[in-house]
């Protein structure tokens, strides 16, 4: 019974493979369809190989525009509510003042309503308003619901975070400020790290809160649903590889980076 | 950093905190003079923290100042004063190497060229070898040197060990403590250090403040305090003591003659820390090593003019270089008694019949009206 054995010994790995497999495979569906060349408009069907897309990735009218506003949106969604998260975070952690624990919660609620429901009442709001729909409506919206997330990743690691080492700071002549600088922001930053990472992610991809705050705007995740109706361009599958390329690229620069340098210091 | 040479003095005036209706510190008046090793030495929760913080401007004083040498700091926040702290658990900043947290204090002063000045103050702690490493790469030794480094460098005018050797095992504390003496000798800054470990106080202090619920009882060298204990606390707290309540039956010169049970006490006058009318009450303490240990067969070859008491062994144990004996007695239960292993004899197991007896000189009397087993749960 060798190998019964040997699936014995290996079953954790094989099981993890598995479910990475599992994982990843509608990206590799994606990668392998943008080197096609469909006979109609839609490109579900395997033709032939061909890198005519990837050569040229703005053929589409209006693809390379609505990217284009995805990526200003989810930037300055990322910064915004990156900032604000983390101030809401450290005065979580750090206060005690009237209704925290409200705020405590309600930080959650985003995270835990349906987003139909909070695009509808977004929508509301800004028809009530008089707001002009369109890139200062979405940023608005994004940044909102972005915030519960940033919060959620600074505020576990501030929580972490020995309240000593910022008295330490101060006790060796570190002022406020310095203290802020040189002790509590770069212990904190791995934590607001993750959450600007998470708030870009969700910013770029959103589309139900995006679809009924844009107005006239398009951004990409609705030009790709807008499209699909009509037929979708192979452009769209260039597009997704290229940021599925850039997001592994990025991960392992950052893993390649870490070691060295843990690896120098020891 | 201006200092003068008598400039290192920690002088606090009627200092005290509360918190709502709790107080921690009762108002205290306490000097430490420049230069020395001196130990806030009490159980947890008596204080002793507080009144290090309330130094290092890390804790508002509820009333009272501080002074430092001529200058008063109390209004300072800590980041202004010159004097520099050892946590508990070391604080070491976990995102910069060894050499950037002894640097630390430095750069934050403005001083440019550190490199020199660290190197020496790592080779003062034994550490230039690892200065390019995370503080979580080193050992809790390591770590706690790095942490009197990172304080010490800073040539502060008092330096604060908050309990900087309570996470290490017992041989290195050992090994510590001797270092942390080599150390104030060489530099001769004012330490100040606070434990709640009573040998630590004693191996490393040149004086010794004890602390309970929030007051000091009693201030002294270690020497001081453990011959002449003042109250139940210390002499409980600081080592072992033995107590029998006795009746001061007369006076003769400058020693007291007790009654207690039947037998006969004598005390010095001078060691005695109560008033003590004739026919008033007053404990005797002794402390264990002090006490001989002889077989009631034998006791006509103790020598006039000690002072005894008769007992029955109710328990003995062996623990190498000396053995404890609890001794029942009529005036006392559980009178204990260390005795060397010079001489055994044979006849001293429990059960045995004994006479114990001690020098005079040895016998310090406390006010009775207080708990003799104060102190006696903290310090264990």
């Amino acid at each position: 019974m060798p190998f019964v054995n040997w699936l014995k010994r290996h079953l954790v790995v094989i099981a993890g493979l598995l479910t990475l497999a599992y994982l990843l495979l509608p990206n590799v569906v994606v990668t392998v369809f943008s080197f096609n060349k469909p006979k109609g408009r839609f490109n579900y069907e395997w033709q032939q190989f061909s890198t005519d897309a990837w050569k040229d990735p703005c053929g589409v009218a209006d693809l390379c525009g609505s990217l284009s506003i995805s990526l200003q949106i989810a930037f300055w969604a990322t910064l915004g509510a990156t900032l604000l998260g983390t101030l809401i975070a450290f005065a979580l952690v750090r206060y005690r003042f009237r209704a925290r624990g409200a705020v405590n919660s309600l930080i959650f609620l985003p995270m835990a309503m349906p987003e139909v429901v909070m695009a509808a009442s977004l929508l509301t709001l800004f028809l009530n308003l008089g707001a002009q729909l369109g890139f200062w409506t979405i940023l608005i919206a994004h940044i909102m619901f972005c915030l519960s997330f940033v919060v959620t990743a600074v505020k576990a690691r501030v929580m972490s975070m020995d309240p000593r080492l910022e008295q330490a700071a101060q006790d060796l002549y570190a002022g406020p400020v310095q203290t802020f600088l040189r002790v509590t922001l770069p212990i904190a930053a791995p934590g607001i790290a993750a959450g600007a990472l998470l708030a870009f992610a969700l910013s770029f991809d959103d589309f139900i809160i995006t679809n009924f705050n844009a107005g006239s705007t398009v951004t990409f995740p609705m030009f790709v649903w807008g499209s699909a109706q009509r037929g979708t361009p192979v452009q769209i599958n260039v597009i997704g590889t290229a940021m599925f390329l850039l997001a592994v690229l990025f991960v392992l620069t950052s893993m390649v980076v870490g070691s060295r340098r843990s690896r120098k210091t020891s | 950093m201006k200092t003068t040479s008598s400039g290192g003095d920690v002088r606090l005036t009627g200092i005290s905190k509360t918190y709502g209706s709790f107080t921690a510190v009762h108002p205290l008046d306490l000097t430490v003079p420049q230069g020395s090793f001196f130990a806030l030495l009490g159980a947890s929760g008596c204080g002793k923290t507080t009144t290090l913080r309330m130094i290092a401007g890390l804790e508002e004083p509820s009333s009272g100042t501080v002074h430092l040498g001529e200058q008063d700091v109390t209004a300072l926040p800590p980041y202004k004063r010159p004097v520099n702290t050892v946590f508990q658990s070391y604080a070491l900043f976990p995102h910069l190497d060894i050499f950037e947290n002894v640097a630390f204090g430095l750069r934050r002063r403005g001083i440019r060229s550190v490199k020199k000045q660290v190197e020496d103050m790592l080779e003062l702690v034994q550490l230039g070898e690892q200065a390019r490493k995370k503080p979580h790469q080193l050992s809790g030794g390591q770590q706690q040197r790095v942490a009197v480094a990172r304080a010490l460098i800073n040539h502060p005018k008092v330096l604060l060990l908050d309990e900087p050797l309570g996470a290490l095992d017992l041989k290195l504390r050992r090994q510590m403590q001797l270092e942390l003496k080599r150390i104030q000798t060489e530099v001769g800054i004012t330490f100040v250090h606070v434990t709640h470990d009573q040998e630590e106080a004693m191996t490393m202090a040149d004086t010794i403040a004890v602390m309970n619920a929030g007051r000091v009882e009693q201030l002294g060298s270690p020497t001081d305090l453990y011959e002449n204990p003042r109250t139940t606390f210390v002499a409980n707290f600081l080592g072992t003591s033995n107590f029998i309540e006795a009746e001061i039956d007369s006076k003769s010169g400058d020693e007291i003659v007790l009654k207690a049970g039947g037998g006969k006490l004598v005390l010095s006058e001078a060691r005695c820390g109560a008033p003590a009318p004739t026919g008033g009450r007053v404990l005797v303490g002794v402390r264990p090593e002090k006490i001989s240990l002889t077989h009631a067969d034998d006791a006509g070859e103790i020598p006039e003019g000690r002072n005894r008491i008769t007992g029955k062994i109710a328990d003995s144990s062996f623990i190498g270089v000396s053995t404890q004996y609890v001794v029942d007695s009529p005036v006392c239960s559980d009178f204990e008694v260390y005795a060397q292993n010079i001489d055994r004899d044979p006849r001293l197991v429990p059960g045995a019949e004994v006479v114990l007896h001690w020098n005079p000189a040895h016998t310090f009397g406390l006010d009775a009206s207080q708990d003799a087993e104060a102190g006696v749960e903290e310090a264990a």
